[in-house]
């Protein structure tokens, strides 16, 4: 099933052209990993698909994005973000205790009951596999924790809202091997349930997570196809050298 | 002769340290001299009687009540303006050349003298409204007064918010509006403090805004309603020092004290409620 749908994608901040006639579909129950140098358009891509770059006054776009079969631009946004969930590059838990991070979303949503909250937080922290460690301290503020659990704390702040979509801009970034292999953990559980849309810096990343890889380059999208023959017989050779670190 | 880099760095410093002191000293000696000369006169009947004799002894309490009840009425009509305002030009209004002039106009009307103030609000509040000298008009004139500080230092306040926080909100789906009232807000309350402190100073030592609108020069009895003229701390201040003869140095010092002091209470308690706002704040 396709879950975005994009044909003829240009966006641009001023003058300057950010993405350059990008077609592609993700699809569902998959981790579509976005690679490619600084400047290539992946972050920009990402927070396309959530409008956030609509916040940037400078920001125009144009070309046919659907999202379940909807123009993004036609649909309500807070319906739309609240569809499409987004971890960040580095951790950001918001001056708020533990439990109201994770609660956030759905209190924005008008929900109130303390029982049905409090159901929600654990299921999330559950999925992000933080329940355990922070179970007993749910009151305090959420940057006492370390930073790979302020990450998880991060992805199950977004799995409260049950979106449809994650987007991951590259989670690991600031990150410990350790805390980066939780948070892939947490990932590939998560597409059991959700698309998962992740940009990494992190070639072996991509590799080791996504079902799909996508490789950008100066805006342009270079080749998409199953991760396993992009890393083994990539078709252009661009592509082949960026994953071999020949730049980049 | 081979430049020393230490030394450079030391002369650097005791220039940077000498225009520091010379910032602190005047201040420190204002404050030592107005303790020293002002709280010899300092007793119950200063601070609860009325002025008697012709200002010469007696108390000060009308004009205590005055100016607590000004700055009150200023801070009442300019916070929610100013941060309503504030709120306006940091988080909705587009970046264009009308709104850029909005925001150094207002940056300059900071700076615009009190007396001007004065006058304006002689003509809109007192005149115009036919408010008459009162209570109310002076209100109005300190509040309009303190409006510019208390945008200015809000606006600042609301755009310090890392964007970041703006992001997650809107992320997880909140609207423009609860991400201002749920991110936004609670983290800009020690700046937009800072601003109400800064205003709430000025407006209980102005002379010249109440001098048209509401003060008193005598007026032994407490005022009924906020159409009532009053008696404001700073202007007795000068009425004491220049209207009226051989006053006391002990009572105008006293006045000063009273005033000094006044501020400094009112400063204490918005710190105090800044102070527990910022210990939240973590990033």
């Amino acid at each position: 099933m396709v879950i975005f749908d994009i044909k003829n994608l240009n966006t641009w901040f001023d003058s300057t052209q950010a993405l350059k006639s990008v077609s592609m579909q993700v699809l569902a129950n998959e981790i579509l990993s976005i690679i490619g140098p600084s400047n290539s358009g992946k972050t920009t891509f990402l927070r396309m698909l959530n409008r956030l770059n609509d916040l940037n006054p400078h920001f125009k776009m144009n070309g046919d994005v659907q999202f379940d079969g909807e123009d993004i631009r036609k649909v309500d946004v807070e319906f739309l973000r609240r569809k499409i969930g987004m971890v960040f590059a580095l951790p950001l838990p918001l001056p708020l205790s533990i439990f109201d991070n994770v609660a956030y979303g759905m209190r924005m949503a008008g929900i109130k009951n303390r029982k049905c909250l409090a159901q929600v937080v654990e299921n999330a922290l559950k999925q992000a596999y933080l329940w355990e460690e922070v179970k007993d301290r749910l009151a305090e503020s959420a940057f006492k924790l370390s930073g790979g659990q302020q990450q998880r704390l991060c992805i199950a702040r977004t799995l409260a809202v049950e979106p449809d979509v994650i987007l991951f801009d590259e989670p690991c970034s600031g990150l410990d091997p350790i805390s980066t292999a939780k948070v892939e953990d947490a990932m590939v559980k998560l597409k059991e349930k959700y698309t998962i849309v992740l940009v990494t810096n992190n070639v072996k990343q991509a590799a080791r997570v996504g079902d799909r890889t996508a490789f950008f380059l100066s805006g342009e999208l270079i080749e998409l196809d199953k991760t396993d023959k992009i890393f083994t017989v990539p078709q252009d050779k661009r592509t082949d050298g960026y994953i071999r670190g020949k730049f980049g | 002769m081979k430049k020393n880099p230490y030394r450079t760095q030391n002369i650097a410093f005791f220039f940077l340290f000498l225009a520091t002191l010379l910032i602190v000293v005047p201040v420190g000696l204002i404050v030592v001299i107005i303790i020293q000369k002002g709280l010899p006169a300092i007793n119950w009947q200063f601070l609860s009687d009325i002025p008697r004799h012709g200002m010469r002894a007696g108390g000060i309490f009308p004009a205590i009540i005055g100016t607590v009840y000004l700055v009150t009425g200023a801070i009442i009509f300019a916070l929610p303006i100013g941060l309503l305002a504030a709120i306006y030009l940091s988080e909705y209004s587009k970046d264009n050349l009308l709104n850029r002039v909005i925001k150094l106009a207002i940056v300059n009307l900071a700076g615009v003298p009190s007396v001007v103030y004065g006058l304006f609000g002689l003509a809109l509040f007192v005149i115009f409204f036919k408010f008459g000298a009162s209570i109310l008009s002076g209100s109005l004139t300190l509040g309009i007064m303190i409006l510019p500080i208390i945008i200015t230092t809000s606006r600042e306040a609301l755009e310090s918010v890392p964007q970041s926080f703006r992001e997650v909100s809107l992320s997880l789906g909140a609207s423009k509006w609860q991400t201002i009232r749920h991110v936004v807000l609670p983290n800009a309350i020690p700046g937009i403090l800072t601003g109400t402190i800064l205003g709430l100073g000025r407006a209980a030592g102005e002379t010249a805004p109440i001098l048209f609108t509401v003060a008193a020069f005598y007026l032994p009895q407490l005022p009924k309603s906020i159409f009532d003229q009053a008696m404001a701390l700073p202007y007795h201040l000068y009425v004491i020092s220049t209207q009226v003869p051989n006053v006391d140095e002990k009572i105008r010092y006293g006045t000063a004290f009273v005033l000094l002091a006044l501020v400094l209470f009112m400063n204490l308690v918005a710190i105090i409620i800044r102070t527990k706002f910022r210990k939240k704040k973590k990033w």
